[in-house]
């Protein structure tokens, strides 16, 4: 079994390959793993993109994702589950967040990514700011984000029963 | 003692990340707290604290400007979050 913790907030690089092979590693009888990444885009509202700044709470970041990666294990039957999400500052096509799940079969992987990912985005207390153009602004929030979210409330799991 | 913080464009308006403020009896819940460090050592603040999009959260559980405050509490202020 993988000793790495389930939910990571920090400055250095995400190595996916390396993120890919422990989910798989630490899921007895896996057949499937989802890894989700998130990058830097080069354009923002500033125009032409220099970074981000990225900025948590210490302690509350980590606890209210490793929430959220708790209720996916009340919705779906899954493995290892690996949430890393970087802060400080970040170039375009740098990864911001990566989100990996490893199931038996790939409905409960997908799934369950996709909820931890959707609910991250709009609990965990993560800001970002973009610096560009000799300028820079904190990103406001956004209604899809909370959209996607919201879709989830009294939706039914999949049963998973395909491979 | 109440050991509060602040974070990003909150952080930014007031110009500081922290601050240790010693529990007063006028201070109850979210709200007397703002108004109790807008009379005081923060002057101005509970424009930018208790702004519509404004989040609060005690001991890093949400909260909400009616949440009781007791001391010893870590009461955080921050805008609405952006990550992922």
């Amino acid at each position: 079994m993988s000793a790495l913790p389930e939910v990571e907030i920090r400055i250095g690089g995400i190595d996916v390959g390396v993120e890919h092979d422990a989910l798989l590693a630490s899921t007895p009888g896996a057949g499937a793993c989802v890894l989700f990444t998130g990058a830097v885009r080069g354009e923002g509202g500033l125009g032409a993109l220099e970074a981000l700044e990225l900025e948590h709470y210490p302690g509350m970041a980590e606890e209210s994702i490793a929430s959220v990666v708790a209720e996916a294990r009340t919705r779906w039957s899954v493995g290892a589950v690996r949430v890393i999400h970087r802060v400080g500052r970040l170039l375009p096509g740098e990864l911001i967040v990566l989100v990996g799940v490893a199931s038996a079969h790939r409905a409960e992987a997908f799934a369950a990514a996709e909820f931890v990912m959707d609910y991250l985005k709009t609990r965990a207390p993560i800001w970002k700011k973009e610096i560009g153009s000799g300028a820079e602004r904190w990103i406001e929030c956004r209604e899809r984000d909370a959209d996607a979210a919201a879709r989830w409330i009294g939706q039914h799991t999949p049963t998973g029963e395909s491979a | 003692m109440l050991k509060l913080r602040f974070f990003a464009s909150i952080r930014e308006k007031l110009g500081q990340g922290s601050l240790d403020v010693r529990a007063a009896p006028d201070v109850v819940d979210v709200a007397s707290l703002v108004r109790h460090l807008d009379a005081g050592p923060m002057p101005g603040c509970a424009a930018t604290l208790l702004a519509d999009n404004s989040l609060v959260a005690i001991n890093r559980q949400l909260a909400s400007p009616s949440t009781s405050v007791e001391d010893g509490d870590e009461i955080a202020f921050y805008p609405p979050v952006t990550g992922g």
